[in-house]
């Protein structure tokens, strides 16, 4: 039997004279799109009022395949941007999408502040361990021992944990999924857009070109099924306990949803009293 | 509504001029000696409904400018020299993707940390070309708080005209003298806002030009549009493998300015109908100047005082055409020969002369007389 | 003509206010162009502040104090520091009980400022004492001028004390000028 769609029920969602998309084969982020677009559909978002802001990477590509205002700006500076988009039209939900290199190690800064000031935007970050669009090197979230084209011995750096700097930093919302727990990581992508306040989603997902290939994972499938071996969930544990390392354990689940005045709040307030 | 009169620094009165101007968003990080700009932006803002934010660096600055230029709002920020070189990444960003803004620069006197209570003006080339990439900026040298109230509203309405960073070159000097402001009644004060998209969202776009400035549709209008750094078709999608896109783009971005330097030239003239010798000058330096061209004048020397007040883009015909009028060019700025290089290149290096100082100090009219003599009689 | 002025003391006197209130009063309510420099950097720092005006009827060009005509100093820092670049022709003005003199002064009008200021209550307001004298003995800036800019830089609270030190420093300055 032979089955033609004449549509996809996601269609409106993408720009789709722009696909096909630039991800490899195996790559994590078409997954982590899927999910955002189903997340899009069940929240009901007025799209005209959505606005997806990007850095640069392969992560950084998503601001170009949705079909509403986006925005691929300077590398690490997609958090200021979606701060100033946010706070000069507070009619806008802001979502950044970006990588782990972009927004952690040259847009770390922005990040913290952000995160401090509470500004209301939605960061989905997709950590993949390395710089994948430039051919593999170190990041900021490569695990210990991992080889990367600049650790070719193995990385000695203490990675990230991002979650744990998202929550000491401030924000209101924290979850960690892997890109193959799809329903979940679309369960909590709907949560971080309805949350006012500085909400963030990380999304550990493969890089069998430029990572998985090095380090004893050269398909995406390989990575998935050690994403399926591996992964626990604890809701609600303290994200400092959620460290990740090669060969261990990857902690996921939900670990902050608090409620805390924003800055959008606070300054239109403030504007409120100066205009009396 | 009638005129007011004021008596502001060059720093506030910049502040006020962007508030008349329609500035709803200013984001910056503290920096001598620009921070009154940020510190009275602070307070006047949200009496006029905007958002002031301090950002934690002028790297995020810039980027929140550009954000929420696309949000809608006129914006700007105010640094000086090591912020500026940190916004410059975001510079070449507002430049690609056509953000209207304004950013101040303070000039103080570096490189590096330098001098930072002290005046300098030697951020010329890095204003033009601080950027990597082919692109052009507008630059406007104030030399009076009165002009940079005017200087700065005619910024925003440059930046709105042309989609195009504007840099509003101060000097520490301009910035933190008082002097009386003239602010005109609102109804004679003209005000310039960007083009909006005149087709529906199919039909339109976004980075097609009729006449070298497309039109702009903001987050928000319906119009989903892809605004991207990497090279970009007339729809706004990325082509960053296609020369002849780039070509395109490229040429447009520049021409957009270089093809309307004429209207963009803006000159004060002084003593010049008979002048045999020209200075050359902007800013605090053209103060100088315009005292030393008076005691010029008074001993019988024909010399005259050309003012720039648009720095960039720069004025090559004005001065390949009065090249032939006058014998010498005496060009007196506060680096070690920036604008120098822009009028050997237009007059010749033989016509002319540079009077520097590298920074911490103005010139007194006295010594740019004695250079005034000294190249007038030929030696 | 081109007038230079330049007020200096130490830190907490106000004497950052002096000149821009003496700039404004001959900039907006005398007519007459003037500029007002504060003095930034280290200078401003811990001991000495200073602040600069130039007055004049045509254009001002050069916006700094570099010789100036007329020196009012509230500290004996700034007398020493300052005195060496009074005009030789040039005019000293100080609080007499702030400011010892050395040898060789040209013409010096004083009077004690913060005293005053103290007797009516603020020793604050010695500053503006200072400007009211300054604006007798120089009759440089009209008594209207600088009554207003005085009245516009001060809380309402303290208008009427500083309406009384302006008065008192400025009919000083007349009975100095009549001598």
């Amino acid at each position: 039997m032979e089955i033609e769609a004449k549509s996809h029920p996601l269609d409106r969602y993408l720009r789709a004279e722009r696909i096909p998309h630039i991800w490899c084969p195996g790559c994590g982020l078409g997954t982590v799109l899927n999910c955002f677009l189903h997340a899009l559909e069940e929240t009901n978002i007025n799209l005209k009022n959505l606005a997806v802001v990007s850095g640069i990477g392969c992560t950084g590509r998503v601001a170009g395949y949705i079909n509403v205002d986006s925005y691929h700006t300077t590398h690490g500076r997609a958090i200021p941007f979606a701060t100033g988009l946010k706070l000069a039209n507070p009619k806008l939900k802001v979502v950044v999408f970006s990588g782990d290199g972009d927004l952690f190690a040259i847009g770390g800064n922005h990040f913290i502040h952000a995160a401090r000031r509470n500004i209301d935007m939605t960061v989905i970050c997709v950590n993949n361990y390395n710089y994948g669009m430039t051919g593999g090197q170190l990041g900021p979230t490569t695990p210990l021992e991992a080889r990367t084209t600049t650790a070719p011995y193995g990385n000695i750096e203490h990675p990230f944990n991002l979650c744990h700097v998202a929550a000491a930093s401030g924000a209101v919302y924290v979850a960690r999924w892997t890109s193959l727990h799809v329903r979940r990581l679309k369960e909590s992508m709907k949560e971080a857009l309805n949350k006012k306040g500085f909400s963030f989603v990380e999304i550990i997902a493969p890089c069998p070109t430029a990572f998985g290939r090095r380090n004893k994972e050269p398909t995406g499938l390989e990575t998935l099924k050690y994403y399926k071996e591996h992964s626990v969930i604890k809701h609600g544990i303290d994200p400092a306990e959620a460290d990740i390392e090669m060969g261990g354990d990857i902690i996921v689940g939900k670990f902050v949803d608090i409620e805390k005045p924003t800055f959008d709040e606070a300054v239109h307030e403030l504007i409120k009293k100066a205009r009396k | 509504m009638k005129k007011q009169i004021k008596f502001y620094s060059g720093n506030i009165a910049a502040a006020e001029g962007a508030l008349v101007a329609g500035c709803r968003f200013f984001a910056g990080y503290p920096i001598t000696p620009s921070s009154e700009i940020a510190e009275h932006m602070a307070l006047r803002l949200p009496q006029v409904g905007g958002v002031f934010i301090q950002m934690e660096d002028e790297l995020a600055s810039m980027a929140a400018i550009l954000g929420a230029s696309w949000g809608g709002a006129k914006s700007m920020t105010a640094t000086s020299g090591p912020g500026f070189s940190l916004m410059q990444e975001n510079i070449g960003l507002g430049a690609m993707t056509e953000t209207p803004c304004v950013v101040i620069n303070v000039q103080r006197a570096g490189p590096s940390t330098g001098m930072p209570t002290l005046v300098g003006q030697a951020d010329i080339m890095q204003a033009r070309w601080g950027s990597h990439g082919d692109y052009e900026i507008i630059a406007l040298s104030p030399f009076s708080p009165q002009e940079c109230f005017d200087l700065t509203i005619k910024a925003f309405n440059l930046a709105e005209e042309y989609r195009v960073p504007v840099i509003v070159l101060m000097d520490e000097s301009v910035g933190h003298m008082f002097e009386k402001v003239v602010i005109p009644p609102k109804d004679k004060i003209k005000i310039v806002e960007r083009k909006k998209p005149t087709v529906p969202p199919e039909k339109y776009m976004p980075y097609k030009a009729e006449d070298f400035v497309p039109e702009m549709a903001c987050a928000g209008e319906g119009y989903n549009v892809h605004v991207t750094g990497l090279t970009h078709d007339e729809k706004g999608y990325p082509q960053a493998t296609d020369p002849e896109v780039q070509d395109r783009l490229v040429r447009r971005l520049c021409d957009k300015i270089r093809k309307n330097e004429k209207k963009l030239r803006d000159i004060e003239e002084y003593e010049m109908d008979d002048a045999e010798v020209a200075i050359v000058s902007f800013g605090i330096s053209a103060r100088s100047s315009k005292a030393a061209v008076r005691l010029a004048r008074q001993r019988g020397y024909k010399v005259g005082l050309i003012r720039l007040k648009t720095i960039w883009p720069f004025p090559d015909e004005y001065f390949e055409k009065l090249a032939d009028e006058i014998k010498k060019f005496v060009v007196v700025e506060i680096n070690y020969g920036q604008i120098k290089l822009e009028v050997e290149r237009n007059v010749g290096r033989d016509k002319t002369f540079l009077l520097p100082k590298m920074g911490g100090e103005i010139h007194k009219p006295d010594e740019i007389y004695r250079k005034i003599k000294e190249v007038y009689n030929g030696n | 003509m081109r007038i230079e002025i330049k007020f200096g003391g130490f830190g907490g006197q106000g004497i950052i206010l002096m000149g821009n209130i003496t700039a404004r009063a001959a900039a907006i309510y005398d007519g007459k162009n003037a500029v007002f420099t504060p003095s930034y950097g280290p200078e401003a720092r811990g001991g000495a502040a200073s602040s600069n005006v130039v007055i004049s009827e045509e254009e001002i060009d050069y916006p700094y104090v570099t010789n100036p005509d007329i020196l009012v100093v509230m500290s004996q820092g700034a007398y020493e520091k300052f005195a060496p670049i009074l005009k030789d022709d040039g005019l000293l003005i100080i609080d007499e009980d702030l400011v010892k003199l050395k040898n060789g002064e040209g013409k010096v009008a004083k009077i004690p400022a913060t005293r005053i200021a103290e007797e009516l209550g603020k020793r604050i307001v010695a500053n503006i004492v200072m400007l009211g004298f300054f604006t007798g003995v120089t009759k440089l800036i009209s008594y209207d001028a600088i009554k207003k800019a005085v009245l516009e830089s001060v809380p309402a609270r303290f208008r009427e004390l500083n309406e009384e030190a302006l008065e008192k420093g400025y009919r000083q300055g007349i009975e100095w000028q009549e001598e």
